[in-house]
């Protein structure tokens, strides 16, 4: 019996789907099971971002409508062997699935995977509702942007009324400079207002979009600082204690001479 | 002892409906467990058409929390209707501003703290959220939402906070937001809001005796 991880943030845009699909990918890539399930239903990008899009056949739709079976419509992944996809339909929209089908749907999928991540829709409506009714857990996205963590505030709000037990938090685009310079808002300033635990910061990063629009979840690219980021947060989920990253990258001693000499 | 004690609460049926005497004499919570063993016991005298309750407290008054308990147990026999809850010699069955009342937790973005009487929060109203209440509220965390105090038109009740950095302040009928620039003082240390000439003002809580003689703790020789 796995456990079912809903992804959500209140607020469009702040990498609901990047943080699903790397995370996911991340769990995948320990070991475990791992079905990333998209319930943006009308929307749907979840596929995009893992690059398999070309293969959809079936959709949530069509294992709900019983116009396929459930094995029918899982893709699995071109990369990690334990990763599979269940992607949105794009023709219909939220209504086209409620809530008592949709949590049977979890709880089959955690019959077989380690993990299903669930990629909420932005918002809280129907097909936020839906997607947390069915979860375990709450993995809650922000920016540390003072809009962005209201919303987030708000769908913490509503996940204790759902009674998800303590929802975790990631920080997602953190520009450490920015930080320093005043710009942005700290890390400690939005864990002391949203007042949930901390899974992870996740710096802004050029390549997390790049890889995105390849089609390969940042986290394949190890080298990289956020994908080191979600590797981190995929060990938390699983139980470890893993210190955070120094997102602040340090200097070597020729970047410093140029930079003393005027030159970046 | 020895003597048998007399139930705490008498059942008393009439043409109108049934009364529930419940005696003053004993604790609240005894009563309220006496009541569930009653109401829960014996399920066919309950079971038949709509009834009308009267509840009568005698000398007692009773808090919202209180009367919360009550309606709650009384709503396990679907068809026990309660018509009134009343105290002895016409007095208001609630009990107002008795103490100060603690609760604890944030209050997020859309989330409403309703509340009567005086309120300590142990937690934090961040921005988009509301704590209301008919008397003061003292915040033990950071008020950044929205504060009202005297909701039913308190003018003396204040709002304090240990980091006062609110999204908007309303005491009584005023409603008041805080300026664009925080100055030092008023971000660093314990303030406390309170309404003069109809305007709301912020000002450190070491103040708040001078402002507030009548609730300072020692007598004030000065005062006068």
């Amino acid at each position: 019996m796995g456990e079912a991880i809903v992804v959500t943030s209140g607020k469009g845009g702040v990498g609901k789907s990047t943080t699903s699909a790397n995370v996911g990918t991340a769990l995948a890539m320990t070991g475990k099971k791992v079905c990333l399930l998209d319930t943006d239903i009308g929307l749907r990008n979840l596929d995009v971002l893992m690059g398999l899009e070309n293969r959809i056949i079936y959709d949530l739709v069509d294992v709900i409508e019983k116009s396929c079976t459930l094995q029918q419509a899982l893709i699995k992944d071109k990369r990690c062997k334990t990763l599979y996809l269940l992607p949105a339909a794009q023709t219909k929209d939220k209504s086209a699935v409620d809530m008592k089908q949709l949590c049977w749907l979890i709880a089959e999928l955690k019959e077989t995977f380690d993990y299903v991540i669930v990629d909420c829709p932005a918002g809280i409506e129907m097909g936020f509702k839906n997607a947390v009714s069915g979860s375990d857990r709450a993995i809650v996205v922000t920016t540390p942007e003072n809009a962005s963590v209201r919303d987030a505030d708000r769908v913490i709000g509503l996940l204790e009324k759902e009674e998800i037990p303590q929802p975790k938090l990631v920080v997602n685009r953190v520009r450490p400079q920015m930080i320093k310079e005043g710009g942005m808002m700290e890390i400690d300033e939005v864990v002391a207002v949203l007042s949930i635990d901390l899974l992870g910061v996740i710096p802004d990063d050029e390549e997390v979009i790049r890889s995105g629009n390849l089609g390969e979840p940042i986290v394949l690219h190890k080298k990289a600082l956020a994908s080191k980021a979600y590797q981190n947060i995929a060990r938390r989920i699983q139980g470890e204690a893993v210190p955070l990253l120094i997102l602040e990258k340090e200097r070597t001693f020729l970047r410093r001479m140029k930079r003393w000499l005027g030159f970046t | 002892m020895g003597k048998a004690l007399k139930s705490g609460v008498t059942i008393k049926g009439t043409k109108n409906g049934l009364h529930f005497l419940l005696d003053e004499t004993r604790p609240f919570s005894t009563i309220l467990n006496e009541l569930k063993h009653k109401l829960e016991g014996s399920p066919n005298i309950w079971d038949g058409p709509e009834t009308h309750v009267r509840i009568k407290l005698g000398n007692r008054q009773i808090t919202r929390e209180e009367e919360t308990a009550l309606r709650n147990l009384f709503s396990l026999r679907e068809n026990l209707i309660i018509q009134s809850i009343e105290a002895s010699n016409g007095k208001p069955y609630l009990l107002r501003n008795q103490g100060i009342n603690v609760q604890a937790g944030t209050v997020r973005s859309g989330q409403v703290l309703d509340h009567r009487g005086d309120l300590l929060l142990l937690g934090d109203v961040n921005p988009g959220g509301t704590v209301r209440s008919t008397g003061s509220i003292f915040v033990l965390g950071a008020l950044r939402g929205l504060g009202h105090a005297g909701g039913e038109g308190d003018e003396s009740a204040i709002i304090a906070a240990s980091n006062l950095r609110p999204t908007q302040l309303r005491i009584a009928d005023v409603v008041s937001r805080p300026p664009d620039e925080w100055t030092k003082s008023e971000m660093s240390g314990m303030n406390f809001a309170y309404l003069v000439d109809g305007r709301i003002v912020v000002d450190k809580i070491h103040h708040l005796n001078r402002i507030r003689p009548e609730i300072e703790w020692k007598e004030n020789r000065f005062r006068g």
